[in-house]
């Protein structure tokens, strides 16, 4: 079966990712001692290791590794329910401004010289706030398409929220403040340290288990929404929660390592590309493709060149001419 | 009777699309709607279903008002079989057929063993066994038809609906989605089908109601509702019968 084998494809490639990750760097980790590391960290005994090998295994590396296989998960995960609710292929998980809310938010906290964790929290807020706007207003707007009404507001929210983060970075300090932001605002997960973990993981697996959950719905919510109705599905409180859910992941992972678009938009046609449309093995294809794809690009990132790449800059790089390779060969795949 | 309504105001909103329209059809009855464009055939379809509240009047489906029902019951008693389109996602047609078995699982179950038994017997059943692994994007008008009607069938209704379903198939096509629907009343269902083709439903329909301006001209038996003086009135154009009284055929003029 074409489908079966197309998650064991994803799976080799995070795996894959998983040890490259490890093994390249300034202090490289080869597979062996990662299993060594894993296998005394499970049984509890002590591993034989150099310090310094266990410090950048636990605190540095390890950490940077979960966060992209999560973050990259995140996003796909949030792509491929949006391009099913939205039912349209070309959708990204910032269509209804969780991405340019989180920019605010993060912006507004640099210029206010807030902590770390401040921005972070600032970022996630803004958002659930945007999406949670765009929402209600979308809801408000009666008659017409209201698949269409919602992701025009999308747009037109995302960019009144685009005018504030320029508006917030002209009135920054040029010389700290700007190019934090301009770093922000170009994603990465440099410098993730143990403690950023926790408030990724949390929204991420809520919000990803609540579409898992979902699943066999997701299918007949790509449908016509009318046909979707007369099949039994409540379209509209189904389409709630699936956005709330969608917007969590998104939010936590947009707050946790800046904008990082194309994710959400490539891996979700290549998750369809290895299993189909089908959503029940589609959204768990996209979560370990996603996590694949975006530690391979993070990986990229740190080591391609003496400075760090930002992912977003990555992301688009690769994300772009693979996409148009895509729609040449894999077109059937969802027109 | 097991879909009634008298005296039904239907349309969007405050937006009257038609009114004083009274529906009745039996179980094993075929029911065909014709009517100009724009006349509010598709929206009496949409009241019908429950998919869009009636403004005034009553719809009864299996002697329960139509609006009490939840809109899982409901879609195990009235199915909805849409004009074909070209879906965003290339589905497999069994996947999509599949997908008439929602109404039967909870949000968060997965399809139990009977449901795949039913979508697979409602593709053999329709003929279209062979295709089910084929993108349902890739297969034709007519296949894609069949498994629209394969997937209401799914649901298990006692009541089918069917919006133009002839609308863009081809000749041969179009006969064959007829007879299915000939054969689905007579394995008891109730069937209500639009169309533009007044042929169709008098070889294939038992009544007939003719909506004009949102109201219905004339409702009936297909042999005495499908006249030419009748078709004149609900096109307003000059129509040619062609053929004995007992085997006749209309065309435009």
């Amino acid at each position: 079966m074409r489908g079966a084998s197309g998650f064991a494809v994803a799976v080799a490639v995070l795996l894959a990712g998983v040890v490259v990750a490890f093994a390249v760097g300034r202090f490289p980790i080869g597979p062996a001692d990662l299993l060594t590391a894993l296998h005394a960290a499970v049984t509890g005994t002590p591993s034989g290791l150099p310090p310094a090998v266990e410090t950048v295994l636990w605190q540095i590396r390890g950490p940077r590794v979960l966060a992209a296989v999560l973050v990259g998960a995140a996003l796909a995960v949030a792509g491929t329910a949006f391009q099913g609710l939205f039912r349209n292929p070309l959708v990204s998980p910032d269509i209804l401004g969780a991405s340019s809310g989180a920019a605010l938010g993060a912006v507004v906290g640099i210029l206010f010289s807030l902590s770390v964790v401040g921005i972070q929290a600032l970022a996630f807020a803004g958002g659930l706030v945007a999406v949670a706007a765009v929402y209600a207003i979308g809801s408000a707007l009666r008659g017409g398409d209201t698949i269409l009404v919602l992701v025009l507001t999308g747009v037109v929210v995302g960019a009144l929220l685009g005018a504030g983060v320029g508006l917030v970075k002209y009135l920054a300090d040029p010389y700290n403040q700007l190019p934090a932001m301009t770093f922000w605002l170009l994603g990465s997960l440099s410098g993730t340290a143990p403690d950023d973990l926790v408030p990724l993981l949390g929204p991420v697996l809520a919000g990803t288990l609540v579409l898992l959950a979902l699943r066999w719905r997701m299918n007949a919510m790509s449908l016509p929404e009318e046909e979707a109705r007369a099949l039994g599905v409540p379209t509209g409180p189904l389409r709630a929660a699936v956005v709330a859910a969608a917007t969590l992941v998104t939010a936590a992972s947009v707050s946790a390592a800046g904008i990082i678009g194309w994710v959400g938009l490539v891996v979700p046609h290549l998750a369809r590309f290895l299993v189909g449309p089908g959503f029940p093995r589609l959204l768990p294809t996209a979560a370990v493709l996603g996590g694949g794809y975006l530690l391979v690009i993070d990986t990229l990132a740190r080591t391609a060149a003496p400075v760090e790449i930002p992912l977003g800059i990555l992301t688009a790089v690769v994300g772009t001419p693979f996409f148009i390779a895509l729609l040449r060969t894999a077109r059937k795949g969802w027109s | 009777m097991i879909l009634e309504c008298s005296d039904l105001v239907v349309g969007y909103g405050t937006r009257v699309v038609g009114r004083d329209l009274d529906v009745a059809l039996a179980e094993g009855e075929v029911l065909a709607l014709l009517g100009p464009n724009g006349g509010g055939k598709t929206t009496l379809l949409k009241t019908l279903l429950g998919l869009v509240p009636p403004l005034g009047g009553e719809v009864r489906l299996a002697g329960r008002p139509l609006g009490a029902l939840g809109i899982r019951e409901r879609a195990t008693l009235v199915a909805y079989v849409p004009q074909v389109h070209a879906g965003t996602f290339a589905f497999t047609v069994a996947e999509m057929v599949l997908m008439g078995r929602t109404a039967r699982s909870g949000p968060f179950e997965a399809p139990s063993a009977r449901d795949h038994q039913v979508a697979a017997a409602m593709l053999e059943r329709l003929g279209i066994a062979h295709l089910a692994d084929r993108p349902y994007t890739l297969v034709s008008g007519g296949e894609r038809q069949l498994a629209l009607i394969a997937r209401a069938l799914a649901q298990e209704p006692r009541i089918v609906v069917l919006d133009e379903p002839t609308a863009s198939l081809d000749f041969g096509n179009q006969g064959r989605v007829m007879r299915e629907i000939r054969s689905l009343a007579a394995a008891g269902l109730g069937v209500i089908f639009s169309t533009h083709d007044p042929n169709h439903a008098l070889r294939h329909a038992d009544r007939a109601m003719l909506i004009r301006n949102g109201t219905s001209i004339a409702s009936g038996p297909v042999r005495a509702v499908l006249s030419r003086q009748n078709l004149e009135t609900l096109y307003r154009c000059e129509i040619i019968g062609i053929g004995t009284d007992d085997d006749v055929a209309f065309l435009p003029a």
